[in-house]
């Protein structure tokens, strides 16, 4: 038989590679950092002539509202688009020279310079209601995103441009100290990122959505680039070091963002977040769903009111010291969890499920009942206790504002650091827990019960462990909450409602932020809570929204927006696929079709 | 090939039974497992050997009969078979599959580790020195069976021969005294085939008593100290590989000949039988011996 080998052709490769747009590539760069330029420069003229759309954009040489976020925006793109004259120490940047985050940067400016137009149009009279600054921002963004789409295209199909090429170089070994500036850089920004989020008036929805657009391509840039890649190696180097700016950052938040409104927001969210955490044990780790969860928040939230001292406590005589209060309401919520627990973790799979949303509901209905008609008075039925008092620790009163230097912490503020302790404890207690024999026990459950159970895992111990354990983290940010919010009453401890602490939304928070990680809860209840609140016009229709996010999610990304390495690997297969191994002993075959 | 001079029974079952309501899929089978020993048990599908397993491991509570494991009777829970001694393997691969081969080996470290939630917490020396020690352990494994490159792997992303070696090694980190493998060559090359016997004379030369499930006749032939038949959830005959490979009613229920009127027995003989030629026919170019 011939055994001569043709060679392939190899016409790809001779090929230059083009852009979608056809453009000679030294004119597509300087279309963009042109576009971006003039971008940056719009920002500093008006957008409108009235001051009526949110933000009030009339200024000239003052960029204000969406205007800030188009000037970030084209810095962002000018940055990315000087990388790729390989100008020195920017190379760090985007390390594989790619074209991803240039196209993805331009892509942000654009999205925020026409939104901010369109929006501008449809709120105010229309056309004429933009000022020449905004048709300069529209047409340079637009001009920049065309010189993007100009560059070569990296891969066969135009979707390469907002995809993270393959073997991004990794980083050399910058010295120690370096390392340290770029991870608190990093830590910085992030800070600054979420402080202006927070900042933005629930009013001007508009320059929410712009900012959302903001985020999202540009941290798809950044992610692209390879960058969020090289800071978790960093992270993970200096872990220590990382996690601390991370508690010292979110510490500095009230400080920055030096508003009551805002401290109760981030007061909020940081109980919904730990809150989540401590779902994420259940039901990332252990992999056991829970419906019911937020009943043990309710436990330990109306632990801590009744021993508060309220009047309208039962015991109104009895005013436990915090940390009597905060372990008054983790055992309650424990001995709950065990109640609960005992009899229903002998179930699997959907019959859980239904029984810990049953278990949810009973809480309420109880709690609801309890007033001294339908049954005994304890928990004062729907009225629920009110006219908690503020905690004092060591003379210290969380009611009241208090001066550190030229600063005003007031009462939010006072207790969003409480709670930041309350969170850090919940990191540190999932951190450890889930690096452990317990915590590969609750995996492997997860995994495959029946084999875990074979492996000497006593199965339901273990998770009984994990929903004690869940179950009492949960009512540890219910004491505080209690006092945040002045006072307690059934109605949110619902499975499903409008106002945060629910089940549905602690699941979709673990869900969407990546489950079985510490950081995605955390950012998936953050996303979850902001959205609502600075979005006015989704308020009616939040539980839509989130199905709407669920199912885009779960078809882009399923393994949360956070990903475990783990999940990661089995959703997307990267890297180590079965690699065929070397010198495969398939000799035989090969004897066998030459002799044929 | 009986070379050890004292052998203490490792397991004993008596009278298993195990009915699932009209079927009676185990009856009355009576086993022993001496120390040192390789014992395998064939028969033909459906016979009733991966029910017999589980019933010996907890996974099933047998509808009569005992067993009992270096004189002491277990209790029918897994995880209470597990640190008694008795360690498995799978006819269908069960391995934590999002786990990396190394914490797959770590979770079957778990019966012989005592570490707990507040430990784990705490972080004490007591815990970094079981963790290390655990680590070591399961590197060991990993060594043995010949993965400890792939450490860090998914063990879903391993080749399926890989697998089932991961299930092997796993299971031997919860030190067994006696280790059950079901059908540990399916779906192996032959090249593979013949690692898996080295290995499984490996894992006894470290005194580590084997049960094997097999269909490939040469490799349970060439590894069993001592043979048991299985057929229709009777024991058929029990002896050195000779005495099995020769019993004509051992020949009989893998040729497709009646046996003793038993209805269905024929036609899972003739699976049977053209599986094993399959898998004879894969291995050299001789057509199938039938
Ligand atoms: N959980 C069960 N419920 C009902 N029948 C079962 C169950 N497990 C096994 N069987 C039946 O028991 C018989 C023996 O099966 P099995 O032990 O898997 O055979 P083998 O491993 O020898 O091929 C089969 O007829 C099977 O259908
Ligand atoms: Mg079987």
């Amino acid at each position: 038989m011939a055994t001569t080998e043709t060679p392939k052709t190899t016409a790809q490769t001779t090929d230059t590679p083009r852009g979608l747009i056809a453009l000679p590539q030294g004119i597509a760069r300087v279309l963009i950092a042109v576009g971006a330029v003039g971008t940056i420069a719009s920002t500093f003229m008006s957008w409108t002539y009235t001051s009526d759309f949110p933000g009030d954009l009339t200024y000239y040489g003052s960029p204000a509202g969406l205007q800030i976020l188009a000037l970030v925006a084209g810095a962002l793109t000018l940055l990315y688009a000087l990388t790729l004259w390989h100008v020195r120490g920017l190379n760090w940047l985007n390390p594989a020279s790619a074209v991803a985050p240039v196209a993805l940067a331009a892509a942000s400016a654009f999205a925020v310079c026409w939104f901010s137009a369109i929006a501008i149009a449809v709120d105010l009279e229309g056309l004429i209601a933009l000022d020449p600054g905004a048709y300069i921002a529209a047409i340079f963004s637009l001009a920049a995103l065309l010189g993007a789409l100009a560059l070569p295209q990296p891969g066969d199909t135009p979707k390469s441009y907002l995809a993270k090429p393959e073997n991004i170089p990794t980083a050399a070994k910058l010295p120690e100290w370096v390392e340290r500036l770029v991870i608190t850089a990093a830590t910085a920004a992030a800070l600054i990122v979420f402080a202006y989020g927070i900042g933005v008036d629930p009013d001007a929805s508009e320059t929410f959505l712009g900012y959302i657009l903001l985020i999202v391509f540009g941290t798809w840039a950044l992610f692209t680039a390879g960058l969020f890649d090289r800071i978790s190696v960093l992270n993970a180097r200096h872990k220590g070091f990382a996690t601390s700016m991370a508690f010292l950052a979110a510490a500095l938040f009230p400080f920055v963002e030096n508003d009551e409104h805002n401290s109760n927001l981030g007061v909020n969210i940081l109980v919904v977040a730990t809150v989540a955490l401590g779902l994420n044990i259940v039901v990332g780790l252990t992999g056991l769903l829970d419906l019911g969860y937020v009943a043990f928040l309710g436990v330990g939230a109306y632990a801590a009111a009744l021993v508060s001292g309220s009047e309208f406590s039962r015991f109104s005589g009895v005013q436990f010291p915090f940390w009597a209060a905060m372990l008054t309401g983790m055992l309650a919520s424990l001995v709950f969890g065990v109640l609960i627990g005992a009899p229903t973790l002998r179930l699997r799979g959907d019959y859980l499920a239904i029984v810990t949303l049953g278990f949810g509901e009973i809480f309420r209905i109880t709690v609801n009942n309890l007033d001294g008609t339908s049954g005994p008075n304890i928990t004062n039925g729907p009225n629920g206790i009110s006219m908690i008092p503020d905690l004092e620790i060591f003379g210290f009163n969380f009611g009241t504002a208090h001066n550190i230097g030229s600063i005003t912490i007031g009462r939010f503020a006072n207790y969003f650091l409480l709670m930041l302790i309350i969170t850090a404890i919940v990191v540190v207690v999932f951190t450890r827990a889930a690096d452990s024999r317990i915590g590969r026990s609750w995996i492997a459950i997860r995994e495959d019960e029946t084999a875990a159970t074979a492996m000497g895992i006593n199965g339901f111990r273990v998770k009984l462990i994990a929903f004690a354990l869940g179950a009492s983290l949960a009512g540890l940010a219910g004491t505080v909450s209690a006092h945040v919010g002045y006072s307690v009453n059934p109605a949110p401890y619902q499975f499903a409602g409008s106002v945060p602490p629910n089940s549905a939304f602690l699941l979709a928070a673990v869900v969407l932020g990546g489950m079985g990680t510490v950081s995605g809860p955390i950012l998936g209840a953050t996303l979850l809570y902001l959205l609502p609140e600075k979005l006015g016009f989704l308020k009616e229709y939040q539980l839509f929204a989130f199905g709407i996010a669920l199912v885009i999610l779960m078809r882009f990304r399923p393994e949360g927006i956070i990903a475990n390495r783990r999940r990661q690997l089995e959703f997307h297969d990267t890297g180590q696929l079965d690699i065929p191994e070397s010198g495969l002993p398939d000799t035989t075959v090969g004897v066998t079709k030459a002799g044929a | 090939m009986t070379t050890t001079t004292a052998t203490s029974p490792v397991l004993e079952a008596t009278g298993v039974t195990m009915r699932f309501g009209g079927l009676t899929a185990v009856r009355g089978v009576d086993l022993t497992v001496n120390s040192g020993e390789i014992v395998g048990l064939i028969g033909p599908n459906g016979a009733g050997k991966t029910t017999f397993f589980n019933c010996l491991t907890g996974l099933y509570v047998p509808t009569e009969g005992r067993v009992a494991y270096k004189g002491t009777v277990l209790p029918p829970k897994p995880h209470l078979v597990t640190s008694a001694g008795i360690a498995r393997t799978f006819q269908n691969i069960r391995l934590f599959a999002n786990m990396t081969v190394l914490e797959n080996v770590l979770v079957g470290r778990h019966t012989r580790t005592k570490e707990g939630l507040w430990s784990a917490l705490l972080r004490g020396p007591g815990f970094r020195k079981a963790e290390a020690a655990s680590r070591e352990r399961a590197m060991e494994l990993l060594e043995f069976i010949g993965l400890a490159h792939k450490a860090d792997h998914l063990s879903r992303n391993l080749p399926y021969g890989e697998q089932r070696k991961l299930e092997i090694a796993r299971a031997m980190a919860s030190d067994p005294g006696l280790l059950l493998l079901d059908e540990p060559t399916a779906g192996m090359n032959p090249q593979e085939t013949r690692a898996t016997e080295e290995l499984v004379f490996a894992i006894r030369d470290r005194g580590i008593a084997v049960l094997v499930i097999e269909h490939d006749m040469r490799f349970i032939f060439n590894l069993s100290d001592r043979v048991a038949c299985l057929v229709q959830g009777q024991k058929l005959v029990e002896g050195t590989s000779d005495i099995v490979q020769n019993d004509e009613r051992v020949i009989a229920a893998y040729l497709g000949t009646p046996f003793e009127g038993a209805p269905g027995s024929e036609e899972a003989a003739e699976v049977e039988a053209a599986e094993a030629a399959e898998a004879q026919g894969t291995t050299s170019t001789e057509g199938p011996a039938q």
